[in-house]
């Protein structure tokens, strides 16, 4: 309950921050983006300011065994730099540049009661549902062909 | 650059807020605020792991309402993209924050704050995207 609470409060402050800085505003977002257009910098101060904070917490944590309210920090176990991040991360950034919404502003944008993050949030989870439908289909595809090689040997080798 | 829209202090108070956010999360939950996995992790997520994903939104969809409260009306945004760039834009995104393994927020705010080069080549990527994207719809394109 205490740590759905913190979750709660996390968003709230994470909200907060996309509206005061007005990263949930698109217009402001596609600004900042436009390197040859009328450049609008502003951005580069939310990224900075959230990196500081978020590197100072980041910090805390390091002499700590566990987080306050669990047995373990839940930390991103993958270290390479592979194609799927790199082409992930550039389709992430097209769809980013043609609607400067990315995934936080959209869903904070929700409540403002409009039809664009509607559908901007709808086609966003459906693109993430492809993703896991893909993903499924690769690891089944995987298991078979473990399985055919498995009997493929065992033939060989009886 | 655009002097008269370019609004440093509050951009730079809102990042503080956003930072706190992840901080906050790490230090008390161990999770990372990074928007695409608490979202996208929701459908396939475990009995008790779903609760505070759903709590974080809240909190996000809560803020609005709460700057309202606070400032009297709802923020204003201008979109400019039309209801199919959006659609178009949305599936983007979507696939390509799970298959990328996240967004402005995983890997451009709490990465960079941990210092990982992985996040670092994500952040990099996407920014350059973004930025050619821009680029050619508004100055190749002519909209």
């Amino acid at each position: 309950m205490a740590r759905t609470l913190v979750a709660f409060l996390s968003g709230l402050l994470f909200g907060s921050g996309l509206v005061v800085s007005r990263m949930i505003d698109p217009a402001k977002v596609l600004a900042f983006l436009d390197l040859a257009g009328r450049w609008d910098a502003s951005l580069a101060f939310v990224m900075a300011g959230a990196v500081l904070f978020a590197g100072a917490g980041f910090r805390l944590a390091r002499g700590r065994a566990a987080p306050f309210l669990d047995e373990r920090f839940r930390s991103p176990e993958c270290y390479a730099i592979d194609r799927p991040l790199v082409m992930g991360a550039l389709l992430f950034g097209v769809g980013w540049g043609l609607a400067g919404f990315c995934p936080g502003p959209a869903l904070t944008a929700l409540s403002l009661g409009r039809i664009e993050p509607l559908v901007f949030v709808g086609a966003m989870l459906a693109g993430m549902a492809a993703h896991r439908g893909l993903d499924a289909l690769a690891a089944a595809r995987g298991r078979r062909r473990a399985h055919a090689i498995r009997r493929f040997e065992q033939a060989r080798g009886g | 650059m655009a002097w008269e829209s370019f609004t440093p202090l509050s951009a730079s108070l809102g990042g503080a807020l956003i930072g706190l956010a992840a901080a906050l999360l790490w230090l008390v939950n161990g999770r990372i605020v990074g928007i695409s996995g608490i979202v996208g992790g929701m459908g396939k997520a475990a009995k008790g792991d779903r609760a505070w994903r759903v709590a974080f939104v809240g909190g996000m969809l809560a803020a609005p309402g709460l700057a309202a409260l606070t400032t009297g009306s709802l923020p204003r945004i201008t979109i400019d993209a039309s209801l199919p760039t959006l659609a178009v834009a949305g599936l983007l995104v979507g696939f390509g924050t799970r298959l990328g393994s996240g967004c402005t927020s995983g890997h451009g705010v709490c990465g960079l704050a941990r210092l990982s080069r992985r996040s670092l080549a994500a952040t990099l990527a996407f920014m350059a995207a973004g930025i050619a994207t821009v680029f050619v719809v508004r100055h190749l394109a002519g909209v």
